[in-house]
């Protein structure tokens, strides 16, 4: 990119967002992204990250009080038209009434761009995204993964302070999503754009985010780096909602985590501890002697590369784990497991 | 004849009946009768070389093209309104608006009478205000009032079911791209409404070509196609002639309507 100026810091304080019925999308938050920085908004449907996404947008009004700052500069009075940030939706948002290139070009057209120096930025962008065959297509001759490319392409033609995109892979299938992810990453990377992205999928945001914050009720419920956000949940919504997390119930008693299925030697326990929490990972299978925990095998799923197993140690959920995909595992046969105790933690 | 081809056939024949009984004998029968005046095929050439026809032929189209401009202007925004806006009485409105579809074209000659006539309502207050009385109840502009007030509700409800299916993203990416309202209008809504705008515009203009209660309530003078039509058939009892007219009048609406849609074609297919 030709810009050199530094990218956008964002400064939101006290948003909160009550729409109009009295519903409470937003709890008052305040949030600073950083200048150049891809930040996550992560969480599940209704937990108010695609509304924060907004009011940076300028889609919609912070309640009374709250303040979005650009650069320092107040711009929660300016409409989205005044903002000049990017925006890309899950639904792609193209114009169906006009080709690929004239979607690109739509808001440098609002511009006035001159034509030559538009056919240029259009051309750009078009190999940027590596969709130059598609200049002269209409909207409804593209896939998903395409129209997404041209939404990308569009959004970034006008050179915005900063990208927004609401689930923009949500749409499209598994396989595609995977290779617009790396292609996303990469594109944010090179452009040092500042970037707020928003999605319900753990993987993406652990993929994408440079930080992520995890949402819950309109409430912020931990913003950490994806590493510390996986290792360090501050909460057990957190812990549950970013990948898989296993919990025992129990209590400390002499450096190890007593519990009905046997005991799990934990050095730096916390006194109070009555539940121990780790990760699949961290589990691996033993024989009788060496396990610290007993339990039956309650199912098992053959992935191909591994086998996942649910195992009943007493407690109210089954534990999950992953075994190598050669041994055969069926259904009321006894295991034993040991826990890496470096991957234990408790809230 | 192959087996299917036979079955086919045989399941088609109800419907080629109806349509031949019902349209194209009718139809051929009309304009066979065009052909037995005692001028020929001049009935049907009479259209362009008779003044009279042929301004009157002109002031119908006016008329109608006019009428379906206006209508689909005031639909349009009328609809995207109601739709967008909810309201107390949102409801008892669009019924309300909905209202003249269920009147006669007598009834709305006599309501423009009522509001523009020589007793009307906006000539007493333009009396009132200046002094000169503002009749226009018993011409073309009394006319075009009452076609724009009967094909309102002929176009509002397609208009306000197209504006549902609207998505509001598009309108959100243009303003993220730096479009004014003015150009979201013009670059998301009308583009989006198109095909509501053709398949209404289309009705709406057929109708105010063939028209004729309000025409016949408000005046005689009144020179549009319809009213001729009626002329000659009952009074100068010149039915070569009305013939003819009515077969051009069919004839005519069709091309505009099937001009319409082809131009309007690429851009509605690529909407899709």
């Amino acid at each position: 990119m030709t810009d050199s100026m530094k990218p956008l810091a964002i400064t939101l304080t006290g948003c909160a967002k009550t729409f109009a019925d009295g519903t409470k999308a937003l709890e008052p938050l305040d949030l600073v992204i950083k200048s150049g920085e891809t930040l996550v908004l992560l969480g599940p449907s209704g937990c108010g990250k695609t509304t924060t996404l907004r009011i940076i947008a300028g889609l919609e009004q912070p309640d009374a009080g709250g303040t979005v700052l650009f650069d320092g500069e107040d711009v929660t009075p300016l409409s989205i038209e005044k903002r000049n940030v990017g925006m890309v939706f899950q639904s792609y948002a193209l114009f169906p009434n006009m080709s690929v290139a004239e979607n690109i070009g739509y808001g440098l057209r609002l511009r006035k761009t001159p034509s030559a120096a538009l056919r240029a930025r259009v051309n750009e962008m078009l190999g940027m995204m590596r969709i130059e065959k598609l200049a002269d297509r209409r909207i409804d001759q593209l896939s998903g993964g395409q129209r997404q490319r041209v939404a990308l392409a569009r959004a970034l033609a006008v050179r915005p302070r900063a990208l927004l995109l609401d689930e923009p892979l949500t749409a499209l299938d598994a396989k595609l999503r995977d290779a617009l992810r790396i292609e996303i990453d990469e594109l944010l990377r090179r452009l040092g754009i500042t970037a707020v992205y928003v999605t319900h999928d753990q993987a993406e945001a652990m993929a994408l985010g440079d930080r992520i914050v995890v949402m819950e009720h309109g409430k912020v419920a931990q913003i950490g780096t994806p590493r510390d956000i996986y290792q360090r949940p501050a909460t057990l919504f957190v812990a549950d909602f970013i990948g898989t997390m296993n919990r025992v119930a129990g209590h400390v008693a002499g450096g190890a985590f007593v519990t009905s299925a046997g005991s799990i030697p934990w050095p730096e326990a916390p006194a109070r501890a009555t539940e121990a929490m780790f990760r699949p990972q961290d589990v691996s299978i033993a024989d009788d002697g060496a396990a610290h925990l007993k339990g039956t095998i309650t199912a098992a799923f053959f992935l191909g590369d591994r086998t996942r197993l649910a195992v009943d140690v007493g407690g109210d959920k089954p534990l999950i784990l992953e075994a190598a995909a050669r041994r055969d595992f069926s259904h009321g046969d006894p295991i034993g497991l040991r826990i890496d105790p470096h991957g234990l933690l408790s809230l | 004849m192959t087996r299917d081809s036979y079955r086919l056939t045989t399941l088609l024949l109800p419907a080629g009946i109806f349509f031949a009984a019902f349209f194209l004998l009718p139809l051929a029968q009309l304009f066979h009768i065009g052909l037995t005046g005692k001028q020929g095929w001049g009935a049907y050439t009479a259209i362009v070389t008779d003044r009279n026809y042929f301004s009157s032929l002109v002031s119908t189209l006016g008329l109608a093209a006019a009428t379906t401009a206006a209508t689909l202007i005031i639909s349009g925004i009328a609809g995207v309104f109601l739709q967008r806006n909810r309201f107390p009485g949102n409801g008892a409105l669009v019924a309300m608006l909905t209202f003249p579809l269920a009147f006669p074209g007598v009834v709305i000659g006599f309501m423009v009478i009522m509001l523009a006539g020589r007793q009307g309502l906006i000539g007493d207050v333009s009396r009132w205000l200046t002094g000169d009385k503002i009749v226009f109840a018993y011409s073309m502009a009394g006319l075009f009032m009452g076609y724009v007030y009967f094909s309102i509700p002929r176009t509002i409800l397609t208009v306000m079911a197209a504006a549902e299916k609207l998505d509001p993203k598009l309108e959100e990416a243009a303003r993220s791209l730096g479009a004014s309202t003015w150009r979201v209008v013009l670059d998301v809504i009308i583009p989006g409404l198109k095909p509501a705008f053709i398949s209404a515009g289309a009705i709406c203009f057929a109708t105010a070509m063939g028209a004729f209660g309000t025409a016949f309530t408000l005046a005689t003078r009144i020179n549009v196609l319809p009213m001729v039509i009626y002329t000659e058939f009952t009074l100068e009892a010149n039915i070569a002639t009305a013939a003819a007219l009515s077969f051009v009048l069919g004839a005519v609406t069709w091309v505009v309507l099937a001009v319409a849609r082809t131009a309007a074609g690429s851009t509605v297919a690529a909407a899709g």
